[in-house]
């Protein structure tokens, strides 16, 4: 304090500066504390945003209700379900391209599995395994259009979007003269199948929670949530399985490059028409699975099922920090993305705000995170508002 | 543990005790009963912003702490969630539809697991009765009230029809389609399904596109307001009242002057605001006294089919009560 005032500031501190930069090298490699490091991360922002929703959320009316177990259960098993579609549409929107038609693909997969196990009599693993393979054809299709003619992947999978939901509608109607396909569980062959995508994992664990008075229980003194949900366990998978490809792998690496600047990805040999092609068919198996994981669950199939998922899904990512441009994001980020999303469109009805109002209340909060996640990597990264 | 259940005989009598202040049975009191009504369509559709209309006029009426929660989409998985929800606040009442029981049943069963008084609206009378849902409120089946019209259209010598669903996926409007095909059939006539969005450029086209294909359809009969009130429109625009019949499911005030004015032929009324009203008042009943029906309430079908009918219904189809 006293040299500041003491001395002349000004002309002392110029050389000082040049003087720093010629000894320490220059700013592009000075040393940055953990915290700055911390938050330069691209899902910073939207950890920041999280924590602020949880603690909105649990400041209004309805909290007690929402953190209990059930009420979480509730919000977690539509963040589990976004989130399967958001890694995935993370890594695709990172690589550079949009895929819309995801939403009607977990309609088709749903109508594909039905007609196969109540028409045909198949086994249930047999028709998920059709399923998948339809939806590594559709996501081929969409890649391989998308890169050979040039067209913008939004136009060519607005276009799947429509051929996918109207073929989920037409096929059902000209077979079964209905829009829904029921009974699917009725007797399948294979259950175990089944209980792979909508059974519940530490059942035993939460038994035991019930018996000690912890958890609530039903009249037969069941718990009343039974286990963690696969879907959330598929959404963990998910999540892992396409953070570690795109940290710690080459294809990884080209996911970037193909999203950054696909001429220069392109002249240092990355096969940026191959990494596409695969991310869109990456995307229609994430539809697939949830499909999967809805029609075991529900033991229905519905054409409607899924409509609007693909904008859930990009705005989750977007939440967490993807740029729509391309070429930066992560996967963790695209997850948080999808818990904030399923925290507010649960944890609204929670609070007991009149539900005619909801979509503005969503729309707001979307905005926020949002701003809050731009604010905070804009500080974190040095950006300055004259810059 | 030990701890907590010692206080567990001092806690009842505590209720008791707060209970015994506030109703006349040792019940609740109004102001304390919470209800969640979680349905398949949201206050942005015409038909369920009267059942809306109801639940928050019951709501007003008792003092009851009511909410009306739907999927912003038709999408059964989400509304099965959203029960869920319903069911994690513990509520006295859960008001529910069953569109698709399938994809509802676990949700429904854990309502009912749950200790929680539940009441079937709108569709699903059969279903929700298998799933241990113990009263209904709504239209005869959507397949009766279409074998209904049907038949009433038969007799009038119109025989072939084309059932325009604008909600492809929802169960209770392919009923509807069904019932009035089979309705048809006992006067040897027939019906085709046209397909259409909720969108009102939509169905108009679609619908201009079918009747131009299929010169020998003598009737247009839509699935509810959200395709009735387009066709209204374009009918008026190009003068096809003379050419074909219009018939529709559901009322609302556009559908009431058209009928009001001898251009369409009828509008089915589902009553749907008992359907909202009733219920809740019900739930309230069941948690301050104990009380519950013992038998379906059927609210409809009603057929508005003459002018003077309809001009009786048209101010309070306005008010958003019919």
């Amino acid at each position: 304090m006293t040299d500041e005032t003491s001395g002349p500031p000004e002309p002392s501190r110029a050389p000082a500066v040049a003087r720093k930069s010629l000894m320490a090298g220059d700013e592009r490699v000075a040393q940055t504390s953990r915290f700055t490091r911390l938050m330069r991360r691209p899902e910073a922002g939207v950890l920041v945003g999280l924590v602020a929703t949880f603690v909105i959320f649990a400041l209004l009316p309805g909290a007690e209700s929402l953190y209990s177990l059930q009420g979480a259960m509730t919000f977690l098993t539509l963040s589990a379900e976004l989130g399967i579609l958001a890694a995935a549409v993370a890594l695709l929107i990172i690589a550079g391209e949009f895929d819309l038609s995801i939403g009607s693909m977990i309609g088709f997969a749903g109508i594909v599995i039905g007609l196969l196990v109540t028409r045909l009599g198949w086994p249930l693993w047999a028709a998920v395994g059709s399923a998948f393979a339809v939806a590594v054809l559709v996501g081929y299709l969409n890649g391989l259009i998308t890169v050979k003619t040039r067209v913008p992947s939004f136009i060519v999978t607005l276009a799947s979007l429509f051929i996918l939901r109207g073929l989920s509608i037409g096929i059902t109607r000209a077979v079964t003269g209905r829009t829904q396909i029921p009974y699917i569980l009725d007797n399948p062959p294979d259950p175990w199948t089944a209980a792979l995508f909508n059974g519940h994992v530490f059942t035993g664990l939460f038994q035991w929670m019930g018996r000690q008075g912890w958890i609530g229980v039903k009249g037969d003194g069941m718990p009343f949530v039974a286990g963690i949900p696969m879907s959330i366990v598929w959404w963990i998978v998910v999540t892992s399985l396409a953070g570690w490809v795109l940290t710690q792998t080459k294809f990884g690496n080209w996911i970037y490059a193909a999203g950054g600047d696909p001429v220069v990805a392109r002249n240092v040999g990355v096969p940026v028409a191959r990494v596409k092609i695969i991310l869109f068919i990456v995307t229609a198996v994430a539809a697939t699975l949830l499909a999967t994981i809805q029609v075991m669950e529900a033991g229905s199939a519905d054409t409607v099922r899924g409509t609007q998922k693909e904008f859930e899904a990009i705005i989750a990512a977007v939440i967490g920090g993807v740029l729509l441009t391309g070429g930066y994001g992560t996967v963790l980020g695209a997850a948080f993305g999808a818990l904030i999303f399923g925290l507010v469109q649960m944890g609204i009805f929670f609070t007991g705000i009149d539900t005619d109002w909801f979509k503005v209340f969503l729309g707001i909060v979307i905005l926020v995170a949002v701003l809050v996640n731009n604010f905070a990597r804009a500080r974190a990264l040095g950006e300055r508002s004259g810059s | 543990m030990f701890e907590r259940l010692r206080f567990v005989p001092a806690a009842i009598a505590a209720l008791g005790v707060l209970a015994g202040s506030a109703g006349a049975e040792g019940l609740k009191a109004a102001a304390d009963v919470k209800i969640a009504v979680v349905v398949h369509g949201n206050s942005s559709d015409a038909y369920w912003s009267v059942v809306k209309r109801g639940v928050d006029d019951a709501a007003r009426d008792t003092g009851a702490q009511v909410q009306y929660i739907a999927p912003q989409v038709f999408d059964s998985v989400e509304q099965a969630r959203l029960i869920m929800a319903a069911v994690a606040t513990a509520p006295d009442g859960i008001v529910i539809s069953i569109p698709d029981k399938d994809a509802l049943s676990t949700a429904v069963k854990a309502a009912v697991d749950a200790g929680i008084t539940v009441i079937n609206i709108d569709s699903g009378e059969p279903q929700g009765a298998e799933l241990g849902v113990p009263l209904y409120v709504g239209t005869t089946s959507e397949y009766e009230a279409g074998i209904k019209a049907g038949e009433r259209l038969g007799a009038a010598g119109i025989l072939l029809v084309a059932c325009i669903n604008h909600e492809v996926g929802n169960i209770s409007l392919d009923q509807r389609c069904q019932g009035i095909n089979d309705g048809l059939a006992k006067a040897g006539g027939a019906s085709e399904v046209v397909a259409v969005s909720q969108d009102p450029a939509d169905v108009t086209r679609r619908v201009e596109a079918f009747l131009a294909s299929h010169a020998d359809i003598q009737a247009v009969f839509a699935t509810g307001t959200a395709s009735a009130n387009p066709l209204i429109k374009y009918f008026d625009e190009q003068d096809l009242w003379s050419k074909y019949k219009l018939y529709t499911y559901d009322l609302g005030p556009e559908i009431l002057q058209s009928v009001a004015d001898g251009k369409m032929g009828f509008g089915i009324d589902g009553q749907q605001y008992l359907m909202g009203y009733l219920p809740v008042t019900l739930l309230v009943q069941n948690a301050t006294h104990g009380l519950m029906v013992q038998n379906n309430i059927y609210t409809g079908p009603l057929f508005v089919d003459t002018p003077e009918k309809a001009q009786a219904v048209k101010q309070l189809s306005k008010e958003g009560t019919r």
